[in-house]
Parts: structure tokens; sequence; C-alpha cells
């Protein structure tokens, strides 16, 4: 028997081997983007740019369609390689970075970050650089998704009033910057000079409801965050990497208001994140929000349950999330400062029914003392006179109203009305009036779980155990509540808890 | 008959003199581009050079003299199509180009045949350098910070305005006007300033970089006014014209006129 192992151990290595051999031999069949959640043992990868050719282009060239953010172009829904054809120009102008500041950006096709182009994996990009004849600079393209030196810099470089043009076959899928790369390069980064390239998998992402294009960068005026007029570009906070802006789409103002994203309850949001510097990484987080997949530095693996993802300068994400509960949820760098001192916010407003099963919104807003904060001088005298055998009912009951507006308040209210149909009432109560006074005590060392009805109301809810308490402290509350807003006034002694927990079997502490 | 009499108006009035003006020249000149055989000096014999830009009436006066260069009669491979475009016709200035605005969407071919008709030459790279580097008072004010900042608000702006008039600013030191803030000028050895297209590949010796005849990286990366010059004019071949991009001449020291 012992033989066996050995044997074994050695077919398993030939049949992997095997797998592994036959998998690299055939031809063009990345992974879908499911099969990268299947637990394998060697899970396969897609063969990067040695598997990215799938031959010469075939059909009609087709145009790409270029979205201006934050819209993003359709799936591309072939199944073939294809010759597409890229026009994408080159547009120096002014545009408002902020509410009464307007800066000179340099963009590709006249938005910042630039149009968003959307292609397959294999295709042949013929692409077109057009520099705007009123454009001052010439200007080039650098795609993160080329493979070639420079990504295409060198061969785009383009003077004002003239087109280049140079063509690539986009071998590795994925989501990539473009970017100018033109002398001096941080400043033609700085102006707002980059964008998205989608290199969809063969088969196509998984399909969503909405798809949005966000792209962050940083931005340097000779004048400060928000200060009025006509604002220049400040070589020396570029160089020192002192941002007076961090941006969602080139402006203060490009995700909110009017301009804020929209969804509805329901729907899978899918969002496009790049990064285009030219300093500054991004924790990118949506507040309230969990991506359900983030497809980290946009590549084809991606990970689950994300709460901020980092996206660094001339990179991109992409991020996929359900939508459950209607409100406003902030797109922020959580490099917190930035977004509400540098402008780095979006809104995504999502209409739709509330689910109150999964978030209630605000329930209660009451006063929190804190543990230390309500006055224990009562609690104090009472655990003396206690301990002295001269425990008085008005001491007991001033302990317990101490204690009672630090823990029990927060829920059945500092009147002990509770809230009608989730916090049952302690106030002229019903339950407290016919249950023994064991029930009651238990009722705190142990919690209450489950339906039960209160001056005619039913109530299904939890109270969490507070056996954290001790058993003078239960008895002082119990008193207190029993001596106020109409309830029997029927005293709990510290000796009587005492009885009832060491009886009952509990976890300690598991309110806490 | 009209259009001669505008000529008449254009060429006799003071607008066509050429101001030439003395600079001292410099024997080790810091230039921004890295001379890999001077350790990045260069000598600056003594020039002259234009003080203003060449003018609309002046371009218009050579091109009178000189059909050859006439927009619609330059050849295509020394001028592009887009030559004088804004021009109303080849011997009629119009609307949009008023005689005292610096001449613009002319090819280096053109400019240099300019120059040549006035016994000049254009400009050396070093030589505009050399003088550009010059405000009101210094002779080499580069590393001043607000200067820098001065010549980068320039860039800042989009071209879609009218260029100004020739000479309205202050004069520097030497005399000279808008060598910043008014358009692009060629200079004699643009073609040679072969730097990568790809500013990122200055490490690396790149093919593109040891063709010409400065062999180029930059000394001064911080200086981005006058980086963005040097990548403007390596964007551009010969018969190139863009809408802000003009010229002015200069001559040697020794072939001053006195």
């Amino acid at each position: 028997m012992t033989t066996a192992f050995p044997a074994t151990t050695t077919l398993l290595c030939v049949m992997l081997a095997l797998a592994g051999c036959s998998a690299s031999g055939t031809p063009a069949t990345p992974p879908t983007a499911g099969n990268t959640a299947v637990a394998t043992a060697t899970p396969a990868d897609t063969g990067g740019s040695r598997k990215g050719d799938f031959g010469p282009p075939r059909g009609e060239p087709i145009k790409a369609v270029l979205t201006s953010p934050p819209n993003v172009p359709p799936p591309t829904g072939r199944s073939a390689p294809a010759k597409v054809i890229v026009e994408l120009e080159v547009i120096e102008k002014e545009l408002p970075i902020s509410e009464g500041t307007t800066y000179t950006f340099w963009t590709f096709g006249g938005t910042v970050p630039g149009s968003f182009i959307r292609v397959r994996q294999g295709d042949t990009v013929e692409f077109h650089l057009n520099n705007h004849p009123d454009s001052k600079m010439p200007h080039n393209i650098d795609l993160h998704g080329v493979t070639g030196p420079g990504g295409g810099a060198a061969s785009s470089f383009t003077a004002p009033g003239h087109s280049s043009q140079f063509t690539f076959k986009a071998l590795n899928q994925g989501l990539f910057v473009y970017h100018c790369a033109t002398a001096p390069v941080g400043m033609h980064v700085a102006n707002g000079m980059y964008g998205l390239i989608l290199v969809e998998p063969p088969e196509g992402l998984p399909p969503v409801d909405k798809e949005f294009y966000v792209m962050q960068g940083d931005f340097y005026t000779v004048g400060k965050f928000r200060e009025k007029g006509f604002q220049a570009f400040d070589m020396q906070k570029a160089i020192d990497e002192n941002a007076t802006y961090v941006l969602f789409n080139g402006s203060e103002t490009a995700l909110t208001g009017d301009n804020a994203l929209k969804a509805s309850v329901g729907q899978t949001v899918r969002l496009y994140v790049g990064n285009g510097g030219p300093n500054l990484v991004s924790s990118f987080h949506v507040i309230g929000e969990i991506f359900d997949k983030v497809w980290y530095e946009g590549g084809t693996r991606y990970q689950e349950n994300v709460q901020t993802t980092l996206v660094p300068a001339g990179g991109a994400i992409i991020a996929d999330f359900h939508l459950e509960v209607p409100g406003s949820y902030v797109l922020v760098d959580h490099s917190i400062f930035r977004a509400f001192n540098k402008g780095a916010l979006g809104i995504l407003k999502i209409d739709g029914p509330n689910n109150l099963s999964i978030y209630s919104g605000k329930e209660v807003d009451s006063v929190y003392l804190g543990d230390k904060a309500a006055s224990l001088t009562s609690v104090a005298v009472a655990a003396t006179s206690n301990a002295a055998g001269t425990l008085s009912l008005e001491q007991q009951v001033a302990a317990g109203k101490s204690l009672y507006s630090g823990t029990c308040s927060v829920c059945h209210q500092d009147n002990g009305a509770g809230l009608s149909g989730v916090f049952p009432p302690l106030a002229k109560s019903d339950y407290l009036a016919t249950q023994p006074k064991e029930q009651i005590v238990r009722v705190v060392l142990n919690g209450l779980n489950g339906a039960v009805k209160v001056n005619g109301q039913d109530y299904n809810s939890v109270m969490p155990p507070m056996s954290q308490l001790t058993d003078d402290e239960i008895a002082n509350i119990l008193t207190f509540v029993q001596s106020s807003w109409g309830n029997n006034g029927e005293r709990v002694r510290k000796e009587e808890v005492t009885a009832i927990r060491n009886a009952t079997p509990r976890t300690q502490g598991a309110a806490h | 008959m009209r259009l001669t009499a505008l000529l008449m108006t254009v060429l006799s009035s003071g607008a066509l003199a050429e101001d030439f003006v003395r600079l001292p020249g410099q024997p080790a000149f810091a230039s921004i581009l890295r001379y890999a055989e001077s350790d990045g000096k260069v000598s600056i014999a003594p020039f002259q050079l234009m003080t203003r830009p060449v003018t609309n009436a002046q371009f218009l006066a050579f091109v009178v003299k000189h059909p050859e260069w006439r927009r619609g009669a330059a050849p295509a491979i020394f001028a592009e199509p887009r030559y004088l475009e804004h021009w109303s016709g080849p011997l009629l200035l119009g609307d949009s180009a008023e005689p005292e605005q610096p001449v613009t969407r002319v090819s280096w071919f053109a400019a240099r045949a300019y120059c040549e008709a006035s016994n000049a030459r254009l400009p050396t790279w070093s030589e505009w350098e050399y003088a550009a580097a010059a405000d009101a008072t210094r002779a080499d004010a580069r590393q001043d910070l607000a200067w820098r900042d001065r010549i980068l608000r320039w860039y800042a702006k989009p071209s879609n305005a009218a260029i100004a008039r020739v000479g309205q600013g202050v004069p520097d030191l030497h005399g000279v006007h808008d060598l910043h803030g008014l358009i692009w000028e060629w200079v004699d050895d643009y073609a040679a300033m072969l730097v990568s297209a790809d500013n990122r590949n200055q490490a690396d010796p790149d093919l593109l970089k040891f063709c010409g005849a400065g062999a180029l990286d930059t000394n001064d990366r911080e200086n981005y006014a006058v980086l963005m010059r040097i990548a403007m004019l390596s964007a551009l071949e010969g018969h190139d014209t863009t809408g802000n991009l003009g010229f002015r001449c200069a001559r040697d020291s020794s072939e001053d006129s006195p």
C-alpha cells in the first residue's frame, strides 16, 4: 500500500502536465471571464499577447463609436477580428474646471477625459490623430493597449492642422489608458490629455444594465482652489505634485447636480475608472456601495467584494456592483482631503423603491451619552448601599435611571415609548405587567428574539442579550422601569438577578 | 487697379523697414539641448537679428518681387496647400491678415527664401534660444521662475484668437520684440533638432536621436517654455505651415551693413 501514494502522485503530475500542454497548444481560446471564479488547481491564463492575434481582420472596416464621458460605447458584439477605424481629434480649448473658473484644457475629442474607445481583442485598429488647426501645440498619442515602441507616440506626432495615421493590432485584452506623450509630457497630461480604450475579451464582458466612464486627474493652477476667472497652468506646483484640483472627468461639476450618474434599484452598474494623473494615485471608493467585482488594474481577473480599489496614475479598473437601495452615492478618491478640498467628488443617483430590510434609513435619533457620560454617582451610591444592606427604592430608581439612559434608551427611548412596530414600549407595558419577574430578568440577560405582542401590537425583531450588565445594574434598571411610566412598581433585587443568571446558560457579554 | 493701389499703399508704408539689431553672442551659452561633445555649451558668435518677426506686409512685398513664392505658384514640396491660405489672394492680404501682423502659414523653404532675398538667413536654433533667453533687463533670465511663468501663459491659450501686431510690447535687453508670446518661429536648423517624438525616451540612445547635428537630450527639463518650442519644431517638416508659425531673419555680424 505504501507504494500506491507515489504512483498516484506521479500519475497526477503526468495528467497535469498533459493538461498544461494541450492548453498551450490550443489556438486562441482564452477563458471566459467566468472561468476565473472556477477553482482549478492551475487556473488557465489567457496567453496574453501570444494568443491575442486571431488572424487578419474580416469584413468591411468599421468606424469606431467614440463617446464623451461619462458615456461608454456599446459592446462591440463581434465574434471575429475586424478592422476598426478610430478618428480622434485633438482640440485645445478653454473649459470650466470649477464654477466660475476656467482652464485651457488640451483634449482628445474636446472633453476631459478624451473619447472612450472600445474594440475587441484581435481587432486591427487604424488610428487617425487629427490636430485641430487652431491648436498651438503639436501632440501625439500613446495608447497603453498598443504593442510597439512608445505605444504609438512616435508614429502619431502631429503638428497643428495636421493628421497622422498608424495601425496596431489589439493583442492584449483589458482596460487601458491612452495619453499624449509630447514634450513636455507632464504638462500635456496635466492639461487633460488622457482617456481610456477598452479591449474587450473575445467573448465580451458580462452584460450589465448601465456603463459609465469616469477618469480622475490632478490639475495645477496658478490661483487657489476655486479662485474665479481664467487660471493658468502652474508648472512649479505640478513638479512639486501639489495639486490644486483633483477631479473626476475634468471638472468639479462633471458628475454632480444635473450631471450626476443615474441608475435604478435592481440594476447592475459598471464603472470604467481610469486615472490620468499626472501625479496622484487614486484610492477609488463609492460611499455606500461595495464593488461586487473589480477587474483590478484593468486586467483579466476580478476580485470580489471590494470597498476601495487603487487606480494608479496611467492605470484603470473596471468595477461592477448591483444596486439594492435608492439614494445618492458619492464617488470619491478616499485620500479624502482630495474629495472634500480639491474636488474629487461625483454622485451616482439611484432611484427606485426603498428596501428597509437591507437599509432602514435613520430609525432612531436619541441622545447618546456614552458609557462614561452618564452620571454614575447614583449607580455607585446604590452599589454601596446594597453592600451595606441599606439600599432604598429611591436609590435603586436613581441608579436605574442613569443606567437606562446609557443603554436601554437607544431603542426603548427616554420616555419608554419605544418605536411603534420596531421596538416595543416599556411605558404602561402589558408585557411587563403580565410576565413573571423571572421572565423579565431573563429577557435582559438573554435578549429576546422573535414574535412578541405588546400593548396590542405585534413586534418581531431582535433585542441583544445585555448580560454584560452586572446583577446590580440589571436589578436597578428593572426597578426603575417598573417604577416609571405607569408600570406596576415591582422592585427587583440583585440577589434575584444573581439566582436567575446562575440558573440560565448563556453567553457572557454577548452584546458588546 | 484697386489691387495695385492697395499694394502701393502697403509698400510705401513704413511697415517694410527691416530693423536688425546686433547681439553680442556668448562663447559658452548653456543651451537647453545637451550637445554631447560640448557639455551643453555652445558658442554663439555675434550676429544680427530682426527686431520683429516678418510681417504680412513684408512678406507680401517679397512675393510681389518673387512670383515663384506666391500662393498657388510655390511647388507643393516647398509649401503645403495651406501656405498663406488666410490671405484673400496671392497678392491680397484681406480682412484676416493685417499688414502689421506677423506672417504665418509659411513653410521653412519660403521663410528661407525670404531671408535670402534680404541678404540674410534664418537664425540657428542656438541663436534663437540665446536671443530668447533675455528679458528686458537680463541677457539670460531663464532661471527666473516669474519669467518662465509669463512665457508659459502664452502656451496656456489656444490660438483661435487673432494674432496681435508685431512689436507691441516692451523690447528685451537687446531691443528685440516678440520672441515669446506671439508666434512660433522657424529656425534654420530645425530639421537637426531630432528630439524624440516620444518625450520619455531620453535615457535611451534611440536611433532618432543621433542622426542629427544636435544629438539631443535636454539639460533643463523644467524649462517647459523652451521645451515646447523644440517639440513644436520637431513636429514639423519643411513644407509644413501652421496658423501660428512665422519667422524672422538673422545675419552674420561680419555682414553688418554700416
